[in-house]
């Protein structure tokens, strides 16, 4: 049984992290902690994979007596679980494939080692989990350790304060968790998911779990305005626990939203599918912009995980758009769309978070402007990263784009909707997604053109060195990944069906069997897309140009000192710099969205102070959200703080008045 | 049988397109020269720079690498991939259905991608401000772009270039607000993308202003020429898509015979040269603008899209 072999699989990741704790300070812990976890994920993504591929070793179900006593823990294997398996497995191999070289370095490893196979764990459990109970339990338990892992070096100047952020948020999603599910419970508190499944909820309930369900997967997710924590806090971790959090914890918060919403919510109300696809529009681009202001590299990559979880949830609102108006073709094609997108993000954001890793690794340093030239030190690296940036900028060949261009397929199915307010909002929405494409682009022309090309701007990033063979060994499957599924993606596509099949009854066709690998979501007259022709065609007229101009023209070159219209200047800080590269998007958006103020501070004539340009970005949601929150719970703590000086007789007339309130509306409600 | 003629009218469509394209741009050079009351350069002069440049050796910045050096190739590379599978003479070609609308404007954006981080590979204060700016540029460009593409595959029911022409070449197009919108949208993108006045000046070096020119100032020989090529088949390209679009009058269907490729081919030259003579004369009656001004003259391009998709749903056909 698979479900059983992955269920063994997680106790031996649960068993190796506590053993972590007592051998930590032993050599070969490293490679034993990391070694075991690789092999169990590398086991569980090959089953999970093949139960996707031959669907006949699904479905199955096991209840074992742990957890509420009345409830037991149900374990199931649906192929909805199944995918989000690879995609969890996936990242947690490359993950422990490279933490294999990068660990090492780890000053702190007793800090790392007993989480990590704890939070592989717990994301996989969340997977399996067939009951309420099982499903919040792993959920928590999974914040937590990726919690440990964030504090692993918390005496780096803001990564408590992260650390805490995350904290908080990650407990005020799992209350809005344990809400939904109450709710989807019921008064009779069925918990098992084939209770609720059975018994969908009334209209307004719905409603109402929806709201939780955003919230709470949706601040686990980083959906905008809940996104606050997570660019502090995945950056935080080691690389490869970044690389987890970002690309796969993720993942599993997108899991919780469709396991809930799609799976136990019952059929959707159509205005679902106007609030969701806003709500991931906006947080596309306002993820995009907050990346392209940001020079510290992992961070930018945090902010940019923002991003993608819009375009994932423009897919998903789509289809609940679609499924409420009982077009299931369309909503198989939109779901297709997320669903990809969730397994391409995972990828290329791993290997770009191994590649700022790598960097951190040779540098000690993630800000941006204290890098550059790495691509003559760093060559390897350098190129993987180079292919997971054209992948997240959806550019063809490469994967990140396969699945845009299905969400816009899917954004142009819109028209046939008969709500309004829907044909009017989505292709709006489909306006978003096509800027922060494009602004994606600008973001990591930045990202890799800062940090790895131009020249080197400190003596560090001059003395780099080339990362270990371990986490080249992470990085360039991962990067064959990404042209892979960007060429061949009818076969991921295929291999999505059931999943797709399950969750709205319907399918796009087998893509498989079409004419030259061509992709075509709905009929071949209406779109079609063939990323291995567009490669063979890019490779074959590359190489021709090539061939055909060092042959018959001319193959001479010579090195000689920058052109630079005549001005070249040694310094290699007068290069452009992440800020200045970002400074015309900046002028452009950031007046709106950041409330951007520039100053600019010229001494006068004779002062021979050094002029300077001073720019403030505000961070809107957490000045209109948070901050009035956070003072509001400590006006309210301070008020409520009297309450512990009472005197004798205030406390019983309190007692007394709380056992009137209590019998009045006892008495009011019978 | 079939099979091997649609190839080699793919095929030449594409050398069609290479050859056209320095002959698109010579041409617009010399009527912007003509119109200014110079006698400007032969039509030819554009296919005798490409050959003089290939000739010659390439100087290499110091510390530039081996993505400068890759950059050229795969700029040509993708563009002229998009441009042959735009439909120029005949629509319907062997490879027309590898890429729709969106991935055409999508390998744009990969040569753009390319091409903007060898502005900055060798590390100058020119290369990084011709990059930024064009990222910046694009960043507004290629949304509008896409909003055009809504408009007209809404209509159409299809991002095939192929079916949009066959649709507006039907009965049932009408004369719409949208489609005037998309088309005034889709020439100030035109117009961005390949760096023309008011956007960027094609014709400048050492000004402030340059964009396009600045990410490219290092570079020499071969290698400016393979970029000097693929800004020429952009041009074309985007020539190719407004006439494909908006004017696909004379189009040959594949598989119609030779004299309707002729007729098709014919078509399409007296195309290129409406589209370069308008554009000479706009760019020649027109003041280049400040760099800032541009995301508003983008700007205005996107929401033109945006409103031209949303009209549909409210406009009636006349």
């Amino acid at each position: 049984m698979v479900l059983e072999g992955l269920l063994w699989g997680i106790a031996a990741l649960l068993g190796t992290g506590a053993a972590a704790v007592a051998m930590a300070r032993r050599r070969t812990a490293t490679a034993l902690v990391y070694g075991i976890s690789l092999c169990v994920t590398t086991v569980a993504l090959l089953a999970a994979g093949a139960s996707l591929v031959a669907p006949a070793s699904l479905g199955g179900t096991l209840t074992l007596p742990v957890g509420l006593p009345w409830l037991g823990a149900h374990f199931r294997l649906d192929p909805l679980a199944a995918f989000f398996l690879v995609v969890v497995n996936l990242g947690g191999a490359a993950a422990s494939l490279f933490g294999l070289g990068y660990g090492r370095h780890e000053e702190s490893p007793g800090r790392v080692l007993p989480f990590f196979p704890a939070f592989l764990a717990g994301m996989n459990l969340v997977l399996l989990a067939a009951d309420a109970f099982t499903f919040l339990f792993a959920w928590e338990f999974m914040s937590l350790s990726s919690w440990a892992l964030v504090m692993a070096h918390h005496r780096r100047p803001g990564n408590a304060a992260a650390g805490y952020l995350y904290l908080l948020m990650a407990s005020f999603g799992t209350l809005a968790l344990v809400l939904a599910f109450g709710l989807l419970a019921g008064p009779s508190g069925g918990y098992a998911f084939e209770v609720i499944r059975q018994a969908p909820p009334p209209a307004a309930v719905a409603a109402a779990v929806l709201v939780l369900a955003l919230i709470g997967a949706g601040s686990k997710a980083g959906l905008v305005p809940l996104h606050v924590w997570l660019p502090l806090a995945h950056p935080a971790a080691p690389s490869h626990v970044s690389a987890l959090m970002s690309g796969v914890m993720t993942k599993v918060a997108v899991y919780g939203f469709v396991r809930i919403v799609f799976d136990l919510l019952g059929p959707p109300d159509w205005w679902w599918g106007a609030v969701v696809p806003l709500l991931g529009g906006v947080t596309a681009v306002m993820g995009v912009l907050y990346a392209l202001m940001e020079h510290d590299l992992k961070r930018l990559l945090a902010y940019h995980t923002v991003e993608n979880i819009g375009i994932i949830f423009i897919g998903l609102g789509l289809a609940l758009a679609f499924e409420a108006n009982a077009m299931p073709a369309a909503a198989a094609l939109a779901l297709t769309a997320a669903l990809l997108h969730v397994f391409n993000h995972s990828v290329f954001k791993s290997l770009l978070f191994f590649g700022a890793g790598a960097v951190l690794g040779a540098t000690g340093e993630r800000d941006m402007e204290r890098l550059g030239g790495l691509v003559h030190r760093m060559p390897l690296t350098a190129f993987a990263f180079l292919v997971g940036c054209a992948a997240i900028s959806a550019l063809p060949p490469f994967n990140g784009f396969v699945s845009e261009w299905l969400t816009f397929q899917a954004i142009l199915l819109s028209p046939a909707l008969p709500q309004w307010l829907l044909k009017f909002l989505i292709p709006a929405v489909g306006a978003l997604l096509a800027l922060s494409a494009a602004l994606a682009a600008a973001c990591f022309v930045k990202a890799f053109g800062i940090t790895f090309l131009g020249r080197a701007r400190t003596q560090v990033a001059r003395e780099a060195v080339e990362t270990d063979r371990w986490s080249l060994a992470a990085m360039f499957p991962l990067a064959a990944l990404c042209l892979l599924a960007g060429i061949l993606p009818g076969y991921f596509i295929d291999a999505l069906a059931p999943v797709i099949h399950a969750l709205t009854g319907a399918n796009l066709p087998r893509q498989n069997e079409l004419d030259w690998l061509t992709i075509v979501p709905i009929a071949q007259s209406r779109s079609s897309y063939n990323g291995l022709l567009l490669f063979l065609f890019i490779a074959l007229a590359a190489g021709l140009g090539a061939e055909v101009i060092h042959r018959w023209a001319s193959a001479a070159s010579r090195r000689a000192a920058p052109w630079d219209c005549g001005f070249p200047d040694a310094s290699p800080i007068t290069q452009y710099t992440a800020g200045s590269f970002s400074q015309p998007i900046r002028r452009v958006f950031g007046t709106v969205v950041f409330r951007a103020r520039e100053e600019v501070d010229i001494p006068a004539p004779g002062d021979a102070r050094a002029a300077r340009l001073h720019v403030q970005l505000r961070d809107v949601p957490w000045d209109a959200l948070y901050l009035p929150t956070a003072r509001l719970v400590s006006y309210v703590a301070e008020r409520l703080n009297r309450m512990q000086f009472l005197t004798i007789r205030g406390y019983l007339t309190l007692v007394f008045g709380a056992l009137v309130t209590l019998l009045m509306v006892l008495s009011i409600w019978q | 049988m079939a099979v091997i003629l649609d190839a080699i009218v793919q095929l030449g469509e594409m050398l069609v397109v290479l050859v056209l394209a320095p002959l698109l741009a010579g041409y617009v050079r010399t009527l912007k020269a003509r119109l200014l009351g110079r006698r400007g350069p032969p039509l030819v002069q554009p296919y005798r720079d490409l050959l003089r440049l290939l000739r010659k050796e390439v100087v290499l910045a110091h510390g530039a690498s081996w993505v400068f050096r890759v950059a050229p190739y795969l700029v040509f590379a993708t563009t002229w991939v998009a441009a042959a599978l735009v439909p120029t003479f005949a629509t319907g070609l062997l490879f027309n259905y590898a890429a729709d609308m969106i991935a055409i404007v999508a390998l744009l954006g990969s040569a753009r991608f390319m091409l903007a981080l060898a502005g900055l590979d060798v590390g100058t204060s020119f290369g990084g401000i011709g990059s930024s700016r064009e990222m910046m540029i694009a960043s507004l460009a290629e949304p509008a772009m896409l909003m055009v593409v809504f408009t007209l595959s809404l209509l159409a029911g299809s991002t095939q270039l192929s079916s949009i022409a066959a649709f507006m070449q039907g009965p049932d197009v009408g004369l719409r607000v949208s489609l005037a919108l998309a088309l005034v949208a889709l020439v100030m993108v035109a117009i961005a993308e390949n760096a023309r006045i008011p956007v960027d000046n094609p014709a400048t070096h050492l000004e402030l202003t340059m964009v396009h020119e600045a990410m490219i100032l290092e570079y020499s020989g071969r290698h400016l020429a393979l970029i000097e090529a693929a800004s020429y088949v952009k041009l074309l390209l985007y020539v190719s898509v407004i006439a494909c679009a908006f004017a696909p009058w004379g189009i040959a269907v594949s598989g119609q015979g030779f004299a309707a490729y002729l007729l098709g081919l014919a078509a399409y030259v007296a195309k290129l040269a409406a589209g370069g003579f308008l554009l000479a004369v706009f760019e020649t009656s027109i003041a280049k603008m400040r760099v800032f001004r541009v995301p508003d003259f983008l700007g205005a391009a996107l929401m033109l899209g945006l409103l031209a998709t949303l009209l549909l749903f409210v406009s009636r056909v006349t």
